[in-house]
Parts: structure tokens; C-alpha cells; sequence
């Protein structure tokens, strides 16, 4: 009787970390793969532990270039995207205009979008155009589809913030700018950063826009996808352990910080 | 379509916004137009002039150029051509999709209402996963399906699999991958709805003499369904236009729609078809999101 | 923004319309200056409203808003020597309190910050709080960093948004006898919004009595409340018993009123209104409970009646009289231990003096008002 009444209350919870643990099971794999030593350059199995990979994680020729393109390009997009999309957000919550439902479809539409419709489409564009596909234009492409994100980003925070604060510091001599300067923008700016590095992540990761738009250019997923072909260097998985890694400790920084300043 | 309106929309829980002051009232316009013009040039023009090519005449060529004829037999050809493709993108994504919903909302409700302590750690973790470059993640499972792996051996001796069976490059494996890809796009906006359930809805329900099972059915389910609904549009749309887990997990005979687009754009270089064939694409997912959200029958969509 | 030039805040004509809602009706009002003003009314009435046009928060749809003479209608809040508490204290929550109280001094560039800040917070009794953060106070200590916030800029005039809405009980008397002393010291200008009348009345030196966007009465606490001029004062600011009579004609200094079938005599300086349909209006406190009409004293009047109901609240008991017509009077007898309970179902006379009561203007076909008021009327 106890230990069906503590199963029937727990069995959920139960499933739920067995589904985590699904989640988890790739990261896992990845993260062993960046050990190991293939036997053949096609081979997926693991075959002889090594740390060789994270040594010399630029071993394979090209891949650092990659790594290192994917970083500028998400660098530049992320700023773009981030300001643009910043703009627009303010624009939606603190102002009137006519057009709203238009601009909301405007925004909305790209997240609903397939990635190969949004690709292909734009590399009609830049061929119709005449523009020579390269860096820049996954820049653009990139900027294009980060946008929206950061604006539901900002948005959730901006809409959550109590307007009398601003009218408070307008009451206490401060001009409208200085109103956002001191106090909008400081309370804001959790949001921003926040939206920041979705659309970084979302650049970084990217792949069947970036594929369509980059001409030449090779980013780290499209090196990913092409040495799916020829054969997966190991420290392929090094990069992406590395990733997980990163992106962990700020997540994990960030909300101790906020548990500090609470 | 309220999804539409709250993920782009609504102005937020505060009051309408103030009216504009004199000669302030160009400032909403201005903070618009940057971001606004760069979606309209980069996105919206694109999806017009996709729109044009798909009826432009296919003997055309990118060296020769394309002749306008308002060619709506390239949406015919294209079809006729593809459909199997199509319909198998629609079955990929849709058991995908309910093998998200199966798998994911378990996982919500639990975090939701079951984790207490746990519960960002667990939001973290399901976020955490994405960390990893998506086309590494899915790698990993060529790994994990591996014929030489440990599921496919348990798999053989358990006797699912015949002797010589394999999971990797079979429709399984792709099904498996877009469910695993998706996934988290399915238990977050399910999380978001779970988590603002009052769990004296239930008790309540239990003190009217409801089972579990039928509180669950009565109160839980109808009250999430605007979270089912948004996951279930964010996981089905994406993964009707993937390729890469086809690519990557299986073969050419598993491919969708989303494979064909590409090669049409990229290696046969015939745009008038791939054109058409995206926007075929499009008119399917959006036919059938229509269906699901009308027989859904949530209006006010969370 | 000159501090020398004092003055009283005027509003002229102040009207504020949201589409076809009319928030502030017409309002004209002179705030004399160095006062503790209350304006009082239930919520919806405009009283917040009208605030925030004097704030500049709001701008006024007609009518103008002047300070010392000078026209402030249209400047911007910032331009305003004109400082608000706001009723949520709306505290910056990213600067902590030192910061925040500073905040209005560092837009003004003013110098020699420091000193100026220390005396605020002792003069709110929050020293050393400085570093902290206002998620980290209490409701009562966000209220006085509020206030500090807003009265080191030495506003001409300070307004207060029921500011002590939030807090409970025991620390709500507490800071209405705080901002008191407070606004004695300072001498400046404070202009109080409240739906506490109980607050209205022991802190402020004038009130004003708000009603669907318009002023009912203006006047010292002890003025208006002994001598209300309409019906939604007379039930608004405490309770009063109103009887529908008529003028019947005068005496001398009295104004004649038939109700009921009755006679009764108001004199004339208690009168709002001299024929035509009336209220006579006696409060509870006023009326007291004799056993017969041989006890009642010489000159007062009275009405007989059954006791109906008795409720003991300690400091009193508060009866309901049955009248022969069927209303029920209030009666409150203090329980000064003089006087015995009377029991429920007992005949009585509940008598008053003359003047204690007071006649009011009726609307044709309204009937006796004897509950205290709850909502607005419009």
C-alpha cells in the first residue's frame, strides 16, 4: 500500500528523468567520442580511449577556419540582430502605432517558416540580384532570421516591467532620455543580453540557411555536414563538448549571479 | 491565430500603451523601420519572388535566364514528381511529433508540478542538450545506432530485430532523430502551460470524487491544450521541412521533401521547381495546421 | 523651477476624458499653500487621476493646473516642482536605497549629496540603510524611502498617492501620525489621495470630498463632517441617519420639515436647502435612547421606535431602531458606563438636539438613506 501510493505520486517524475536521460544520451556520446581514436576515418564506434583530440583539436585542416568563421559571423549577427530586434521590441510594447497586426506578422512569420523555404527563397534573391554569395550574405541571412527571437526576447521582458518606474524617475526630474538611460535600459538589459545569445547560439548552429546563402564560405556546421561524407574527424566532437561546456557555465554563472543580487 | 498573436503579439499584461505625445508620434516608425525593412527586404521580398519563380518557365536556366510564363503546371510537375516525398515528410513529422507529445509531456508535467527543488535544474537540462552543434548531436546517434552498437545488439538478441537488421538508414532512425531534435521545442511551451495550473484545480476535482485518470482527462488536459497546441507547431513545422536527419541517419529512400528542395536548388539548379515544391511545402504545413488548430479548438492560444 | 516662489496650487476647470469616460469632471480647487490637503472618495472617483495631472503625468483633456500663479499644465513632469509617492512606492529596484533617494538630487545636479541624503533617512528614521536593496525592506520601510525620495527635492508641493494603502493596521496609524509631524516640520505643501476617510480626517487640515470626477465639499474635517452638504458625503464620512421629509414652511429661525407624518425643526443655519423634498439628517452618535417620551429632554426632538438589533463593540454599542414607518435608524451609545444596555425588542424614543441635525437636498421619490456609502454614486 505504501509503495504504490509512493509510486502512483512519483511515477511521473519518474518518466520524466528517464526522458532527460534520453536527451542527455547524444551529449554523452559526444562528449566520450571526443576521447576516442577511430579505427577508420568512417567508422562511428568507439574504438581506443585518447586525449590526443583535445591536444591538438586543430588537428584536421580546416576545421579551426570554420570554427573561427562561425564565430565571426555569429559575433557580427548577433550585434545586428540584437539592435535591430531591440528597436522593434520597444516600438511594440511602449508605443501606438497602426499596423501592429502587420508588424506582429512580419516578426512572427520567419519562426513559423521552414529553414529550406526561408534558404532557398533568399538564394533566389541574391542570384536574381546578381550578389556574389560569401560572408556577408550569411551575415544578412543570419540577422534575418535572428531578429525575430530577440524581439520575443525583449518583449517578455520590457511588457514585464512596471511602467511607473518610468514615471517616477519623470517626477523626479528626469528627462525622457535620462528616464531610459538610468532606468529602463538597466532593467532591460537582462533581457538583451539574454536575446543575445539565443541569437548566437542560433547563428553559430545554424546550418540549412547558412548551406543555401554561403557560396564558398564554410562554417563549422557546414564543415560538419561535409565531413559526414568524407569521414567525421574526432575533433569534430571536441568542438561540440567544448560548446556544451561554455554555454553551461553561463547559464550556470548567470543564475548564481542572480541568486547573489536577489 | 492567436499563437501567431502571442508569440509576435500582444502588447504584454500592462495597460495599453500611453497615447503619443505631439511630436513623438514618429518615434514608433522609426524604431520600426531598421528592423522592419531588413525583414521586409530579406524575408518577405524573397518569399514574393519565390513566389514568381515557381511559375516561371522551366527551360529556363541560370546562365540563360527565366522566362515569366505563368507556368502553374510547374506546381503539377512538381507533384506528380515528388508526392511520395511529400507524403513521407507529412508521416515522418507527424509521428515525430506525437512521439514528442508522448515523451515530452511527461516530462513538462513532472517539472512542472513534481519538481519543486529540481525544477530549474531540470529546465536547464532540457535546454542543455541544444548547447551541442545540432548536426554533432545527431551524429552522436549515428554512433549510438551503430550496427556494432548496444541497442542494436540488445535489439537483435531481444528479437525485434532480425538477425541482420539494421537501425540505421532505416525510416526508424530518421523518425527517432527528428524526435530527439525536436523534443525540447515540444516540452518547453507544454512546460510554460503546465506550469500555470493551479494544483487546486485538481484537488478540487479529487474532492468531486474524479480518479486520477479522470482528473487528468477532465481538468489537466483541457486546461494545457493551448501548451499542446503551440508545442506541437513548433515541433510539426520544423521538422516537416528538416533534412538533415534524413540525410545524416538515413537513405535516399528515406528522403523528404526538405532533401528534394535542396538538391533542386543547389545541385540540378531547376529553380522554377524548387520554387514550387517550397511553396507546396508551405500550403501543406499551413493546410494542416489550419485542421489541427480549428479541430483544436483553442482560440485564445495560451 | 523657483523655489522662492511659493505659492498656492490652483486647478481651474480641470477635466480629463478617456474616449467617452469622464475621469475628472470640471474641477476647480484652490490648495492653499503649507497645508495637509486630503482629497478623499471611493475608488473611481478621479481623485488619482487628478493627481497625476498635477504630477504631469497625465495631461488634462481641458481646464488648467497652476502653481503660485504660474501655469504648469502642459510642462513635462520633469519640469514640475511638483514631487509624488507613488501608492506602489515604485522604488528602483536595480539602485539601492542610497541611490534612490539621491536619484531626484543627481537629475538636478545639485552638489554635497551625501549630507543631504543622511538627513533625509534619519528624518524617515531609515539611517545606515543606505546600501540596501528595496527588495530586501519591508512594505513600511519601501514607504519611507518613498517619501524621502520625494521630499528631499523640497517640492512646492508633495503629492501622495494612498500611500499607506499597503501596510497594515497598527503601522498605517503609525506613519499617518509620522507624515503628520513630518509635513508640520517641513512646512511644505502635501495633497493627499485616500479612500480612508477615517485617514482623511486625522491627518488632513482640509478635505476635499470627491464623487464621479466632481468635488461634493471642500472644507476643514470637523466642518464638513458635522455639516455635510449632500447625501454622499453625509453616508461617505461616517454614517448618517437621512429621513425623507418635505418643507413645510418656517418659524422664526427654523426651518419646518414634515416627515413621516411627523413635525420636526431644523434651524436655519443648519439647512443646505429650504423647501421642496429634503433629508433630515441626524448622525448615530447624535441620537440617543430614552425608554419614553417623558424622559426626553426639553427642545430635542424625536422619533419612537423598537430596538431591532444590538451589537457591543467595546468602545460602543450600536443599535438599530425600528421606526413605525419601518426604517432602521442608528443609535451609537458610548460606553461610557453610565448608561444601561437596552435590550433588543425594547420600545424606545431616540431623541436629538436641534442642531445637531442638519438638512439636506433630496432627490424626488428617494427614500430614507441610512447605510454608510460603499460604492460610488454616480
Amino acid at each position: 500500500m505504501k509503495l504504490g501510493r509512493w509510486l502512483s505520486d512519483h511515477w511521473v517524475l519518474g518518466v520524466g528523468v528517464l526522458v532527460l536521460a534520453y536527451l542527455f544520451l547524444p551529449i554523452a556520446v559526444v562528449v566520450g567520442l571526443s576521447f576516442n581514436e577511430p579505427s577508420s576515418r568512417l567508422s562511428y564506434d568507439f574504438n581506443k580511449f585518447t586525449l590526443d583530440n583535445w591536444t591538438s583539436p586543430c588537428g584536421p585542416g580546416d576545421m579551426c577556419d570554420a570554427v573561427v568563421r562561425s564565430v565571426q559571423i555569429g559575433f557580427i549577427a548577433t550585434v545586428l540582430a540584437t539592435v535591430l530586434g531591440t528597436l522593434m521590441a520597444f516600438a511594440l510594447v511602449r508605443h501606438r502605432f497602426r499596423g501592429r497586426g502587420a508588424t506582429n506578422l512580419l516578426i512572427f512569420l520567419p519562426m513559423a517558416t521552414p529553414e529550406v523555404v526561408m534558404g532557398s527563397s533568399l538564394l533566389a534573391l541574391f542570384v536574381a540580384g546578381g550578389v556574389s554569395l560569401g560572408f556577408w550574405t550569411v551575415v544578412i541571412a543570419h540577422v534575418m532570421f535572428c531578429v525575430s527571437f530577440v524581439v520575443v526576447t525583449v518583449k517578455a521582458r520590457l511588457s514585464g516591467l512596471d511602467s511607473r518606474l518610468e514615471e517616477a524617475a519623470m517626477d523626479l526630474y528626469a528627462s525622457e532620455f535620462q528616464t531610459f538611460r538610468k532606468v529602463t535600459l538597466p532593467l532591460v538589459l537582462p533581457g538583451i543580453v539574454a536575446a543575445a545569445l539565443l541569437a548566437f547560439s542560433l547563428s553559430f548552429d545554424d546550418f540549412i540557411i547558412t548551406n543555401f546563402n554561403s557560396g564558398t564560405t564554410v562554417t563549422f556546421p557546414m564543415y560538419v555536414w561535409g565531413a559526414a561524407q568524407r569521414g567525421i574527424p574526432p575533433q569534430v566532437n571536441v568542438v561540440g563538448t567544448a560548446m556544451f561546456l561554455i554555454a553551461l557555465l553561463l547559464v550556470l554563472g548567470t543564475s548564481v549571479r542572480r541568486r547573489k543580487t536577489a | 491565430m492567436s499563437v501567431v498573436g502571442h508569440l509576435g503579439g500582444a502588447a504584454g499584461p500592462h495597460e495599453t500603451p500611453p497615447p503619443p505625445r505631439k511630436g513623438r508620434r514618429l518615434l514608433p516608425y522609426l524604431l520600426l523601420l531598421p528592423g522592419g525593412l531588413w525583414l521586409t527586404i530579406f524575408f518577405a521580398v524573397p518569399a514574393v519572388q519565390l513566389a514568381a519563380t515557381s511559375l516561371y518557365d522551366p527551360s529556363g536556366s541560370l546562365q540563360e535566364g527565366y522566362a515569366m510564363t505563368w507556368e502553374f503546371g510547374n506546381y503539377a510537375d512538381a507533384l506528380s514528381a515528388y508526392w511520395p516525398h511529400f507524403v513521407r515528410s507529412l508521416i515522418y513529422a507527424g509521428i515525430a511529433t506525437l512521439l514528442c507529445l508522448l515523451l515530452g509531456y511527461p516530462l513538462a508535467y513532472a517539472i512542472a508540478q513534481k519538481a519543486n527543488r529540481f525544477k530549474n535544474l531540470m529546465l536547464v537540462c532540457v535546454i542543455a542538450p541544444f548547447f551541442t552543434s545540432f548536426l554533432v548531436r545527431t551524429l552522436a546517434w549515428k554512433t549510438i545506432l551503430s550496427d556494432n552498437g548496444w541497442v542494436v545488439g540488445v535489439l537483435r538478441d531481444v528479437g525485434i530485430l532480425g538477425a541482420d537488421g539494421r537501425l540505421l538508414a532505416t525510416s526508424a532512425a530518421v523518425v527517432l532523430g527528428l524526435t530527439y531534435n525536436f523534443l525540447p521545442f515540444m516540452v518547453l511551451p507544454l512546460y510554460a502551460s503546465l506550469d500555470r495550473l493551479d494544483g487546486r484545480l485538481l484537488e478540487a476535482a479529487n474532492d468531486l470524487y474524479a480518479s486520477p485518470l479522470r482528473a487528468f482527462a477532465k481538468v489537466t488536459l483541457p486546461l494545457s491544450m493551448p501548451g499542446v497546441v503551440a508545442g506541437t507547431l513548433l515541433t510539426f513545422i520544423p521538422a516537416a521541412g528538416d533534412y538533415i536527419n534524413a540525410e545524416l541517419l538515413g537513405t535516399p529512400n528515406q528522403y523528404m521533401i526538405g532533401n528534394v528542395i535542396d538538391s533542386a536548388f543547389l545541385v540540378r539548379l531547376d529553380y522554377p521547381q524548387a520554387a514550387a515544391l517550397s511553396f507546396l511545402l508551405m500550403a501543406a504545413i499551413l493546410a494542416m495546421v489550419f485542421v489541427y488548430v480549428k479541430r483544436a479548438g483553442t482560440d485564445e492560444v495560451l | 523651477m523657483s523655489m522662492a516662489d511659493k505659492g498656492d496650487l490652483q486647478l481651474v476647470n480641470l477635466t480629463k476624458r478617456f474616449g467617452i469616460f469622464t475621469a475628472v469632471d470640471d474641477l476647480s480647487l484652490t490648495i492653499p499653500q503649507g497645508g495637509f490637503f486630503a482629497l478623499l472618495g471611493a475608488s473611481g472617483c478621479g481623485k488619482t487621476t487628478t493627481l497625476r495631472m498635477v504630477a504631469g503625468l497625465e495631461e488634462p483633456t481641458s481646464g488648467r493646473v497652476l502653481l503660485g500663479g504660474r501655469e504648469i499644465s502642459r510642462l513635462r513632469p520633469y519640469k514640475r516642482p511638483v514631487n509624488t509617492v507613488f501608492q506602489s512606492y515604485a522604488l528602483f529596484p536595480h539602485l539601492d536605497v542610497f541611490e534612490n533617494v539621491a536619484f531626484g538630487l543627481r537629475r538636478r545636479g545639485v552638489g554635497d549629496i551625501r549630507p543631504q541624503v543622511e538627513r533625509m533617512l534619519a528624518l524617515v528614521q531609515l539611517e545606515g540603510y543606505g546600501k540596501r536593496r528595496p527588495a530586501q525592506l519591508s512594505g513600511g520601510q519601501q514607504q519611507r524611502v518613498a517619501l524621502a525620495r520625494a521630499l528631499i527635492n523640497h517640492p512646492q508641493v508633495l503629492l501622495l498617492d494612498e500611500p499607506l494603502g499597503a501596510l497594515d493596521l497598527k503601522l498605517r496609524r503609525q506613519m499617518q501620525i509620522e507624515l503628520k509631524r513630518i509635513q508640520t516640520e517641513v512646512g511644505l505643501t502635501f495633497v493627499h489621495v485616500t479612500h480612508d476617510q477615517e485617514e482623511a480626517m486625522t491627518m488632513a487640515d482640509t478635505v476635499a470630498v470627491m464623487n464621479a470626477g466632481r468635488i461634493e465639499q471642500l472644507g476643514a474635517p470637523a466642518e464638513i463632517y458635522e455639516f455635510p452638504s449632500t447625501p454622499f458625503v453625509a453616508n461617505f464620512l461616517g454614517q448618517s441617519n437621512l429621513l425623507a421629509g418635505e418643507v413645510a414652511g418656517r418659524s422664526g429661525e427654523d426651518v419646518l420639515v414634515t416627515a413621516y407624518g411627523s413635525r420636526f425643526s431644523v434651524p436655519a443655519g443648519r439647512c443646505r436647502a429650504v423647501d421642496g423634498d429634503v433629508y433630515l439628517g441626524v448622525r448615530p452618535e447624535k441620537l440617543h435612547l430614552a425608554p419614553g417620551t417623558d424622559s426626553v429632554p426639553a427642545g430635542h426632538q424625536w422619533v419612537t421606535g423598537v430596538v431591532s438589533d444590538s451589537s457591543y463593540v467595546g468602545v460602543s454599542t450600536q443599535y438599530l431602531v425600528r421606526t413605525p414607518w419601518g426604517t432602521e435608524v442608528s443609535a451609537f451609545a458610548s460606553n461610557a458606563g453610565v448608561l444601561a444596555q437596552v435590550p433588543v425588542g425594547a420600545q424606545v424614543v431616540a431623541y436629538w438636539r436641534p442642531d445637531h441635525a442638519f438638512l439636506l437636498g433630496r432627490e424626488a421619490g428617494a427614500g430614507d438613506a441610512t447605510q454608510p456609502l460603499l460604492e460610488p454614486v454616480p
